[in-house]
Order: structure tokens, then C-alpha cells, then sequence
């Protein structure tokens, strides 16, 4: 019987970095108030002072500059782990993300890689305004050679980010921020839950990968399938369970966007005929687009209903309009009956 | 008075009207060439430091000029390297190799059997003796203008040709426009296309070599035009933070594109100065004198293996042909430039100096540039064995798919199906496996 603590989301990723850390000796964690100060939500806490400051850092305000030199660390041989410290600041890494990192195994045919996890926490409901809120995965996945891992339970993150890092390729580790210390019923005037007690808390003490590509069936049911990952499921999962005349949903964590689950997307669909894709990100061009293609493409002759998004609005994330902004427990209650009846 | 639409300057305040300053070089087509900006120290006066000097402590050496070579060919002063007639023969030859490499392919890009090319006519120096300076285990970062770096290293010019001309046996399976090499056995890191991403990626293999003990250090290059990017700020702001052991040259070869150098600020002050406020040490040297670049680079090598930190050297030098095969530079700068800049020919500098040292003479090197020339020509036959781009495809199709993650995922194996399929509808012929064999670079 291996041995489980309860753990947050945030105690979780700690684990995560220590396990990583003391099996692979190049495996370095680098960004700004990582080091001493143990990052700005104690995701690195105590890793500095246990692996000494060659091998967790701080650095420069310079995303460009996280960015490209972990590439060049890779290519020397270590496994970096660098700390976008909010998605919305990853911008001035792009170009290092994109047309470097992504594309390093191809275009050298293998002579150099990067294998970085960059670390980043994402999403909002945090009150953070338009630079902390923000769900930029869709840029990410519209690019080749990247993928882009997002977990939505402490036991995910810690699997999913061991599996992360000791992958060879690049991975987009994009953490909700609004679950980092409980899981998020969407209802900002209720009192805050937090991980105690929650089944997906039981964390494994030790090394364990969930892998990557692989999405998880969070509830099963017949009516729709609704496809969602980050801080929506739960989101999802409670409107579900609190709506009297909710549909019998089934709810697929997507958990990673590339690679992509589709055979568990395609056997949901097809089961059930209907499809709602839920995310925070903004409509258009968003990462729900390619789902909804996808199924689509795939599941026509079973879909008995238009497939469906409810995501965030195509304006910048608002601070003080941001409960009427979030894709919360009434715009997911309209399109649970809209799609039914339809 | 308010700003209306019809009229949205602001006219009040009785203030003199602000103007735009858009710089403009000295000299554009149909003008006489004038590098009378241009200042030049003469030989000897600009001082050697020891190399552990804190960079605050050096910080004229930005507005100065490293020279060794007088343009009458004597080398002197406190930079001379002191090489032996060996070693200042052989710079000679890897510069006359590259000439000449340059030379044939830019011919071959022009007969039609590769896309693209792009010389280092001119600024030979900055590479070669770049790589005579540094151990061969060093690792390097170039940008596109550094084969000579490849040459000096002894890489195999067949496989560099494989590469411009996306035959069966480029390695890296035509997916790179020529030029962009990747040889890591050379320690050569692959080359970009887009500007400065490989500073701050030097910076951090640089950072990983420290960290872990190492005794190796890493040397990038840009173009002065790159120095805008944001990318060369941040690798600045780490190299100065981590002391990386590093060297960040800056090729100031006057032009990028149909740009002048002021266009990325070298009007108001010099490429080596953009070090000073990042408290890195800086060099500023004759880019054309490879004693120079050599003195320079071994120094800037000797301080980061000491754990002094890394070094920011501006090699001044001139682009003496267009930026690449897809440019004509006579449409955007004076024609008379090349022979009017005012340091020279690195090549015929050093020529002239190894003959007025005795070491050489016009006939020997008459013959060393038919050897060359057929070196290159022989490369070339057995390259072009390998198939050349004008031809049509080399690859297999399926290449295309290979090595975009380590493990193929569902959507690129069905888009690769997906090809497949077109090609085989369109009734074209399938592309096989290279029967040959790919020799490891350098083997």
C-alpha cells in the first residue's frame, strides 16, 4: 500500500519539483522569486535551500530571457523547469517558445532538443484583473512541437508534472491558480472550499506519472458530453450537482490539449450524442474551436444536437466585472438546457 | 488650441515644432562612399588589460579600436598575439577556404540548384579567428554568417554543401533553408533565422557550464542590426547576473539588409558601448585584422574560463556583398563602398603581412587558391552526387512528420496519411530512402 497525504494543489507540484529534483540531478527550477523567496504562490518553496542555488534560482524580470536560456541549458544537457510567474506575462517569451523551443528537434533533426517544463499558472476567478487572469493555452496549441499539459486535481499535477519533466519534448505546464488551494464551485459569494478531504487530494508520496495525452472520465452519464479541463471541471462537476433538472452529463478532464485524447472524446461523443466544450479562454480562435471541429468531423451521424461552447467573452479579462465575465454556474446552467433541447 | 480631426497637431504652447530624426547613412546609390564617421585609432593604442579587469574599470574600451595589423601589413602593439608563421598561415588558409566555399555555392545558388545562399565576403576574420582562439570543445552559437566557423573547426565541406542543397544525405532531411546548419559534433549549435534567439540560449548553455562544474564556455555572434532585438537585452542582463562564461560578439558589418548600422543606433554610439550599462566587459575591435579578433577572443576566453564573466566584443567589419543570394545591394547603398572601407580586406591584410614577414609569397599563395578552388570543386561533384534542390525532392515524404515531438501523435500520423495519399492520387512518384549512408560530421 504506498503511502498518501492529503495535499493542495500547490503541495503537490512542491512534491512534484523535490521528486523530480532528487532522481535527476539536471533538473534545474529557474524564474523570478523561485529561489530563496520559494515563488510567488510557494510552489518552489524549500527546494533552494535543499538543492542549493545551481540548480533553483531566481532571475531576471525577463520572460525572453527565462525562456531562452533554459533552451540553451537544454541543449547543454540539463532539464529545466523554468516559472512563467502568470501566463499573462509569457508574451515576451513567445518567439523563444514558438519558433525555438517547438521547433529545436525538428529543424536541428534531432541534433538538439529542448526538454523544458515551463511552469505557469493560468486562469482566472481570482480577482487579478487583465494581467492575472488570463488563459492563453490556445496560442500555444495552434503551434507545432509544444504541448500543453493542464491538471485540475493535486494528484494529477504532481503525475502530470513528473510525467512533464522527464518528457523530452517541451511541455506547457498551465497551473489553474483558482484550484491551487481548492477545488472552485464557480460561486465567488460562498465560502472558499479547500483540498482536505477531497478524494482527487490523496496524493502518492514518491514517484508516479499520469501520463500525458491521456484524459480522464471525471463522471460518467448519457445524455452529453462535456469537454473541459483546468479550473472548469470543478466548476462544471458542482453546477452539475447542484442543478435540480441537470443533464446526465459525462465530464472528460481533457487534462493535456496536445497530444489530444481522442479516442476517449470520440467513444464519449458517440455514446452520447450531444457535446459542450467548457473553457475560461476567449471564443474565438480558442483551443474549444479545434474540439469542436474535431467532433464535428468525427461524430456527425451520432450528434443529436450543434455542439456547444461556453467559454470566456472575446474582451480583456475585467477586474471588477469578472463574475460577469467568468463562464460561470448560470451561462453553464443556460447551455445545459439549450442543449438538450435542442 | 485643441487638436481637431481635421487638423490633430497640437499647435499651442508657443513651443518650436519637435522633429523626427529618422537616421540616414553617409552614402546611398549614386553618392561618393564616405566612412569619415569612422574613427580609427592607430595600431598599439588601445590598451590590453589583464583580463580579470572589473568592467567598470575598462570602459574606454568600448569607444576605442583592438588593432595589430597596420594596413601596411606590420603587426605590433600590446595586442599581438605573437602566433607563429604556422598558425597565421593556416587562419590564412580557412579564410581563403571560406572565400572560396562562398564563392561556389553563391555560383550554384545562382546556376539554380539551391534556393538561398549568403556569403561572408568581407568579414571572414571574425569567424575564423574566433575559432582558433576557442578550444574545439567550446561551443559556439552562431548566426548566419559564421561558416567560417564550421571551416576553421575542419568540418567536412560535403556535408555543409549536403545542407544548402537539401540532398539525400543532409542531415538535417532538407527541413532547413540553406545555410542553417547544425553540427553538434562540432559543438555548432543549429542555426536559427529568426535574429538574436541564440544569445540568450548561449547565455544559458554558458550558465549550465558553470553550474555544473564544467570547464568548457560558449561564444554567440549577431549582426549590430540584431543588437535591437529584445532577445540580445536579455541575454545581456543574464550573462552580467550570472557572470556567465560567455562571448557575445557583435558583428557591426554596417548594413543589415538595405539598413545602416544607425538605423539600430550606431549613430549615437558604439555596438561595444551597448555592454557598458550591463557592467559586462567590453572590446572593440578591427574586425578585419585577424591578429586582432584573435588577441581579442583569447582574452575574452581567458577571463571566462577564470570566472570573470563573460565578455562583449564589436568586431567593426563591412558586409562586402549583399546580405544574401535574395538582395542586390546596388540598389540600396553607394557602389564604391566595399573598396573605400577604410579597414581593408582581412584576407589581403593578412596576406600582406605574412609576406612582408617572409613567411610568403604571391606565387604560393596564387597555387594555395587553386588547391582551394579545387577542393571545393571536388567537394562539390560529391555533394551534388547526393542530389541538389533544382532537381526536385530528395526526402522521403514521410520525413516531413519525423521529429516534431520525440513520439508521433495521432493528428501528425493521420495529416501524414492524409499526404501520403494526395501524393500517391496525383499519380507522383514516391520519394526512397538514401541509400547512403550518413556519416557522422566530423568522423
Amino acid at each position: 500500500m504506498t503511502d498518501t497525504r492529503d495535499m493542495t494543489m500547490i503541495q503537490a507540484i512542491n512534491d512534484a519539483l523535490d521528486v523530480a529534483m532528487a532522481r535527476d540531478d539536471t533538473v534545474t527550477v529557474m524564474g523570478e522569486d523561485v529561489g530563496y523567496f520559494g515563488g510567488v504562490f510557494r510552489a518552489t518553496a524549500g527546494l533552494q535551500a535543499k538543492y542549493g542555488t545551481s540548480r533553483v534560482f531566481d532571475t531576471p524580470i525577463s520572460e525572453c530571457g527565462i525562456i531562452g536560456v533554459a533552451i540553451g541549458m537544454g541543449a547543454y544537457g540539463l532539464r529545466p523547469v523554468p516559472e512563467i510567474q502568470f501566463a499573462d506575462y509569457i508574451y515576451p517569451a513567445l518567439d523563444q517558445l514558438v519558433s525555438e523551443a517547438a521547433r529545436l528537434r525538428y529543424r536541428s533533426a534531432g541534433e538538439f532538443t529542448a526538454p523544458l517544463t515551463v511552469r505557469s499558472p493560468f486562469g482566472g476567478g481570482i480577482f487579478g484583473g487583465q494581467t492575472h487572469s488570463q488563459s492563453p493555452e490556445g496560442i500555444f496549441t495552434h503551434c507545432s512541437g509544444i504541448k500543453t499539459v493542464i491538471p485540475s486535481t493535486p494528484y494529477d499535477a504532481k503525475g502530470l508534472l513528473i510525467a512533464s519533466i522527464e518528457d523530452n519534448d517541451p511541455v506547457l505546464f498551465f497551473e489553474p491558480k483558482r484550484l491551487y488551494n481548492g477545488p472552485f464551485h464557480g460561486h465567488y459569494d460562498r465560502p472558499a472550499k479547500g483540498w482536505a478531504g477531497h478524494p482527487d487530494a490523496q496524493v502518492p508520496s514518491g514517484h508516479y506519472r499520469v501520463e500525458i495525452g491521456k484524459a480522464r472520465v471525471v463522471r460518467e452519464g448519457g445524455d452529453l458530453t462535456i469537454l473541459t479541463y483546468g479550473t472548469m471541471v470543478h466548476v462544471v462537476a458542482s453546477t452539475l450537482d447542484e442543478l435540480p433538472d441537470a443533464p446526465d452529463a459525462e465530464l472528460i478532464d481533457l487534462r493535456s490539449l496536445i497530444p489530444l485524447d481522442i479516442e476517449a472524446i470520440e467513444a464519449s461523443v458517440k455514446k452520447t450524442g450531444r457535446c459542450l466544450i467548457v473553457h475560461e479562454a476567449t471564443r474565438t480562435s480558442g483551443f474549444g474551436a479545434e474540439l469542436s471541429a474535431l467532433v464535428q468531423e468525427r461524430c456527425f451521424h451520432h450528434l443529436e444536437a450543434p455542439v456547444q461552447r461556453v467559454t470566456g467573452f472575446d474582451t480583456p479579462y475585467p477586474h471588477a466585472l469578472e463574475w460577469a465575465y467568468f463562464p460561470g454556474p448560470v451561462r453553464l446552467a443556460q447551455a445545459f438546457k439549450q442543449i438538450m433541447k435542442d | 488650441m485643441a487638436t481637431t480631426p481635421e487638423n490633430p497637431v497640437w499647435t499651442g504652447a508657443n513651443r518650436p515644432p519637435l522633429r523626427l530624426h529618422v537616421p540616414q547613412p553617409p552614402a546611398r546609390p549614386g553618392e561618393a562612399p564616405d566612412f569619415s564617421a569612422q574613427a580609427i585609432p592607430p595600431v598599439g593604442e588601445t590598451p590590453r588589460p589583464d583580463h580579470d579587469t572589473p568592467a567598470a574599470q575598462m570602459q574606454g574600451h568600448a569607444f576605442g579600436l583592438i588593432r595589430v595589423l597596420d594596413l601596411d601589413g606590420t603587426a605590433s602593439g600590446p595586442w599581438d598575439p605573437q602566433v607563429t608563421p604556422e598558425v597565421a598561415l593556416a587562419m590564412l588558409r580557412a579564410m581563403a577556404l571560406t572565400r572560396a566555399f562562398d564563392d561556389r555555392m553563391f555560383r550554384a545558388q545562382r546556376q539554380g540548384k539551391t534556393s538561398f545562399y549568403m556569403k561572408s565576403l568581407g568579414e571572414e576574420a571574425v569567424s575564423i579567428a574566433a575559432a582558433f582562439a576557442l578550444d574545439d570543445e567550446d561551443m559556439l552559437f552562431p548566426s548566419y554568417r559564421q561558416q567560417g566557423l564550421l571551416i576553421a573547426r575542419n568540418h567536412d565541406l560535403v556535408d555543409m554543401m549536403n545542407q544548402i542543397y537539401s540532398n539525400r544525405a543532409d542531415r538535417m532531411k532538407g527541413r532547413q533553408l540553406p545555410i542553417m546548419y547544425s553540427v553538434k559534433a562540432k559543438g555548432f549549435f543549429s542555426i536559427s533565422g529568426n535574429l538574436a534567439t541564440q544569445l540568450p540560449q548561449a547565455v544559458g548553455w554558458a550558465m549550465a557550464s558553470a553550474a555544473r562544474g564544467d570547464t568548457r564556455i560558449a561564444a554567440a555572434w549577431l549582426g549590430e542590426g540584431s543588437t535591437a532585438e529584445g532577445d540580445f537585452h536579455s541575454a545581456c542582463t543574464f550573462a552580467s547576473v550570472y557572470r556567465a562564461p560567455v562571448i557575445l560578439n557583435v558583428v557591426n558589418n554596417q548594413w543589415a539588409i538595405s539598413s545602416f548600422s544607425g538605423m539600430a543606433g550606431g549613430d549615437e554610439t558604439t555596438f561595444a558601448a551597448r555592454g557598458l550599462g550591463y557592467g559586462i566587459a567590453t572590446l572593440r575591435v578591427d574586425g578585419n585584422d585577424v591578429l586582432a579578433v584573435l588577441a581579442a577572443t583569447r582574452w575574452a576566453a581567458e577571463r571566462a574560463r577564470g570566472n570573470h564573466g563573460p565578455t562583449m566584443i564589436e568586431h567593426v567589419t563591412y558586409r562586402a556583398e549583399g546580405h544574401s543570394t535574395s538582395d542586390d545591394p546596388s540598389a540600396y547603398r553607394s557602389a564604391g563602398e566595399a573598396a573605400a572601407w577604410p579597414l581593408g580586406d582581412p584576407l589581403l591584410r593578412l596576406k600582406d603581412h605574412l609576406i612582408k614577414q617572409g613567411h610568403w609569397d604571391e606565387e604560393r599563395h596564387a597555387a594555395m587558391e587553386a588547391e582551394l578552388m579545387e577542393q571545393v570543386r571536388t567537394a562539390q561533384k560529391a555533394s551534388e552526387r547526393h542530389g541538389i534542390l533544382g532537381h526536385g525532392l530528395n526526402q522521403p515524404l514521410d520525413t516531413m512528420f519525423e521529429g516534431v515531438f520525440e513520439h508521433m501523435p495521432w493528428h501528425l500520423a493521420e495529416q501524414e496519411a492524409q499526404m501520403l495519399a494526395e501524393w500517391q492520387a496525383a499519380g507522383l512518384p514516391e520519394i526512397q530512402r538514401p541509400d547512403i549512408k550518413r556519416e557522422e560530421p566530423g568522423a
